[in-house]
């Protein structure tokens, strides 16, 4: 049925994307070489895959990847808990949006990266101020989007079950609480990708663990092919992360029509 | 004469308008009886107050003066012994179908065994047994009323509130789902009031029609649809009193003078 008529042009998409992938790695092997650029400043792939081995043998790789993996998941997890409880409160209660939205914009404006040497002056050198940067940077998306969600959800829907003589508990798990799944769950995939961010940029400023400091250790040496690894490990963090969030919501929103491949981002 | 099962009394309902200053008169004055396993339908212009009087029925509103009764009890708050559908179906997505049409007894605290099996006796009974596991989205349109119709009924209330439940249907699945719906409110001697701005569908369903006026709306006529089997509305449409009510409808509503009022304000 439809699956079969579909089933060309995508497979003819996922053929012309490992081809591109082919083209960008062959491109990254010999481009630089072909184009005169000097190893220091693109390294070639080989170089970087060399490096890659060496890290993961001299510079620890796996304990830098072990320790932004795990600030990045209590980042994402604590943000977007934090996000959504507020974002149901404020979404029951319009008087307290009403009082706190001018407070919740500016917060939302000022760029929470720039709080990260703040952090780290208040907790030290510690895996906390990662966190807490990517916390405040997850919490956002998913704030506005639960809170968005439970103001739209449909009054006559809220009526039919206050008809049936609903509780308030039962109008917000039976109707408002599913009905916020769908925006929630874009929420959250902007989180996942975003909360890598915030724990990055807390690496970088200071510390002397993760992705974020190996890739400072990298600089600072001049080493490129370290820089390269460790934002090609930041990259698959983050892609994995985003790839976790879908695996969750295909689980979750199951009922929804079947969309195509391509979608969802 | 049979029991009242609905009855409204000398019900007014004013709105705040939108400068939060005065008020606007939505109904004003109503009063009239639905009885036991009777069908009624209320026909007026847009903005008369129909769906109004059905939110009071229904407990989501409170008049102004007034109030509605059910069974003789005066209409508080939200109250078991009605049930409404609406033109939407508003089927919850995330729910099968046959969980769909339990949520309302689900809510009342029925046990789950007695929510399943009248889901089940009910889907059978509007053919969507089928599809008791299938998600709202991917039936029809008329499968998913038939669905909400069957989740009204699934807590058996005494009194129906319908608000223009077939308008959203294309013709031929509308007289269909009529028919649905004046076979089962006739084998469970359910009591209905039916809004509609569909004067075919009024006279076809009902027992008696009450017309209403223009904002404030009044009820200004009442109409016994004095034509046999109630219970099979594609006959009622066949016989030749059927137009003559149609039109009788239609003069009362004015509709010839309202459109020609339209024509010359445009």
């Amino acid at each position: 049925m439809k699956t079969g008529a579909r089933a060309t042009p995508a497979r003819r998409g996922a053929i012309a994307s490992i081809a591109l992938l082919v083209v960008f790695l062959a491109a990254w092997q010999w481009g630089p070489d072909l184009l005169g650029v000097p190893s220091f400043i693109v390294p070639p792939l080989s170089s970087v895959a060399a490096e890659f081995v060496r890290a993961w043998q001299v510079y620890h790789l796996p304990l830098h990847t072990g320790v932004t993996v795990a600030e990045v998941l209590a980042g994402f997890l604590l943000g977007s808990l934090l996000g959504a409880l507020v974002g149901y409160l404020l979404g029951m209660s319009p008087t307290a949006e009403l009082a706190l939205s001018p407070y919740i914009l500016a917060l939302q404006i000022a760029p929470k990266v720039a709080f990260a040497p703040l952090f780290i002056l208040w907790m030290g050198f510690t895996v906390y101020p990662k966190i807490l940067v990517a916390i405040l940077i997850v919490f956002f998306p998913v704030m506005v989007n639960v809170l968005t969600a439970v103001r739209n959800v449909d009054p006559d829907l809220i009526n039919l079950a206050r008809a049936f003589k609903a509780s308030r508990a039962q109008i917000f798990w039976r109707i408002e609480f599913p009905s916020s799944m769908p925006p929630m769950f874009a929420g959250l995939r902007i989180g996942s990708t975003l909360a890598v961010v915030g724990v990055v940029v807390g690496e970088l400023v200071g510390g002397n663990l993760g992705l974020g400091y190996l890739l400072t250790f990298g600089e600072g040496q001049a080493n490129t092919p370290l820089v390269f690894v460790s934002i090609v490990m930041l990259t698959l963090v983050g892609g994995i992360a985003y790839l976790m969030v879908i695996l969750v919501e295909r689980r979750v929103l199951h009922y929804l029509p079947a969309r195509g491949s391509g979608q969802g981002g | 004469m049979s029991v009242i099962r609905l009855e409204y009394r000398n019900v007014t309902m004013r709105f705040a308008d939108a400068k939060g200053e005065g008020a606007l008169t939505a109904v004003r004055g109503v009063s009239f009886a639905v009885y036991d396993a009777e069908v009624v339908s209320l026909i007026g212009p847009t903005g008369c107050g129909k769906s109004t009087l059905l939110n009071i029925g229904s407990g989501l509103a409170t008049p102004s003066e007034g109030a509605a009764f059910v069974d003789g009890e005066r209409v508080a708050g939200a109250n078991a012994h009605v049930a409404f559908m609406l033109q939407k179906d508003l089927l919850l997505p995330w729910r099968t179908v046959a969980e769909n049409v339990m949520f309302g007894v689900e809510i009342q605290g029925l046990p789950a065994k007695e929510c399943k099996r009248r889901a089940q006796a009910l889907l059978a009974n509007f053919k969507l047994a089928e599809f008791s596991g299938h998600y709202p989205h991917q039936l029809s349109g008329g499968m998913r009323q038939r669905a909400a119709l069957a989740r009204t009924l699934a807590v058996d209330p005494h009194v129906l509130l319908l608000d223009e439940p077939f308008s959203a249907v294309d013709a031929q699945t509308r007289m269909l789902l009529q028919r649905d719906l004046a076979q089962t409110l006739n084998q469970a001697n359910k009591t209905a009031l039916l809004i509609t701005h569909d004067l075919a569908e009024a006279v076809t369903l009902s027992d008696r029609v009450l017309v209403m006026s223009r904002r404030p709306g009044t009820i200004i006529d009442e109409i016994k649809v004095e034509i046999p089997q109630r219970d099979n509305p594609i006959a009622r449409r066949r016989e030749q009193k059927f137009n003559d009510y149609v039109a009788q409808l239609m003069d009362r509503l004015d509709i010839a003078h309202v459109a020609l009022e339209h024509e010359a304000a445009s």
